[in-house]
């Protein structure tokens, strides 16, 4: 009697299930400081799983950019903040609201989960699968070929969109300092 | 059982619902934050299951796209909840009534 284990099965269940229980505490934890790191918690195991599925570039930059710089960002700002009178504002969405929220979600979670899982066994329209990306020089290589040759007038877009987020981000913090000083900027 | 490219779907479409329930339920504007990253990476794991799927790489080159708009969504939408803040003294969504008189 002898099967084998499959452990690419085995990694993503237990990744999944990370980042399931994660996830619900991120919406159901009172404090924000615990819901950010359980979001941390969910962007390490998304990490995890794009690297079962095989994209392990994609997994690199899951956790360069969102752990590293976005959560950074998150925990930066709620320990600015300090907003230590944590009220339990899940309890101020009222209980009919939430019940038919919920009826109204589970609804639309079936026709996606009907409309995903029609779609997975589709024919193969490419011809890139993990043997011919080994072949053609690795994740790295087949990725940035299709973005610098094919989309890169949209990765050039792509860093205008970025400069007017910094350029509208400093607009905003510097226009808070200037009422709240009162002009005298040391 | 045997891995299979449907359960990463599944997965996507309930961390996305539960993205949405946190966006709905909450009142506090940096967990609805929270909630809009978690449906972004539902939508990133889409992206990149249903690359693996087609057998082709367009859908990395997207999810790529969708972290670096995070990433700039991320930083403006702090800076207003940082403006936010430093005028109404809160981050409750609630209290945002300054056009009602």
């Amino acid at each position: 009697m002898s099967f084998e284990i499959d452990y690419s099965f085995v990694a993503f269940i237990a990744f999944a299930t990370i980042a399931l229980l994660g996830s619900l505490m991120v919406v159901f934890k009172k404090n924000a400081v615990s819901a950010a790191f359980s979001l941390i918690l969910v962007l390490f195991s998304f990490a995890g799983i794009y690297a079962v599925l095989g994209a392990h570039f994609v997994a690199a930059l899951q956790i360069l950019i969102y752990t590293g710089a976005i959560m950074v960002l998150f925990v930066f700002v709620i320990m600015l903040l300090n907003d230590h009178h944590t009220e339990n504002d899940l309890e101020k969405t009222g209980f009919l609201l939430k019940v038919v929220t919920s009826l109204s979600l589970v609804a639309l979670g079936t026709i996606l989960v009907k409309a995903v899982y029609s779609s997975a066994d589709v024919h193969p329209t490419g011809t890139l699968n993990s043997d011919e990306i080994i072949r053609l020089g690795g994740s790295v290589q087949v990725i940035s070929e299709a973005l610098f040759k094919d989309n890169v007038f949209q990765f050039e877009l792509l860093s205008f969109l970025i400069l007017a987020a910094v350029i509208a981000t400093i607009t905003l913090a510097k226009r808070g300092t200037k009422s709240s000083k009162n002009g005298s900027e040391t | 059982m045997i891995f299979q490219l449907w359960m990463p779907l599944v997965l996507a479409v309930m961390i996305f619902l539960i993205g949405l329930m946190g966006v709905i339920f909450r009142r506090n504007l940096l967990i609805m934050m929270m909630g809009i990253e978690l449906m972004l990476n539902a939508s990133n794991l889409l992206f990149v299951t249903f690359s693996k799927i087609h057998q082709r790489v367009d859908g990395e080159v997207m999810s790529i796209f969708v972290m670096a708009i995070a990433a700039a969504e991320a930083a403006a939408g702090l800076g207003l909840v940082i403006a936010l803040f430093r005028t109404l003294k809160t981050v409750n969504s609630d209290s945002i009534q300054l056009l009602r008189d």
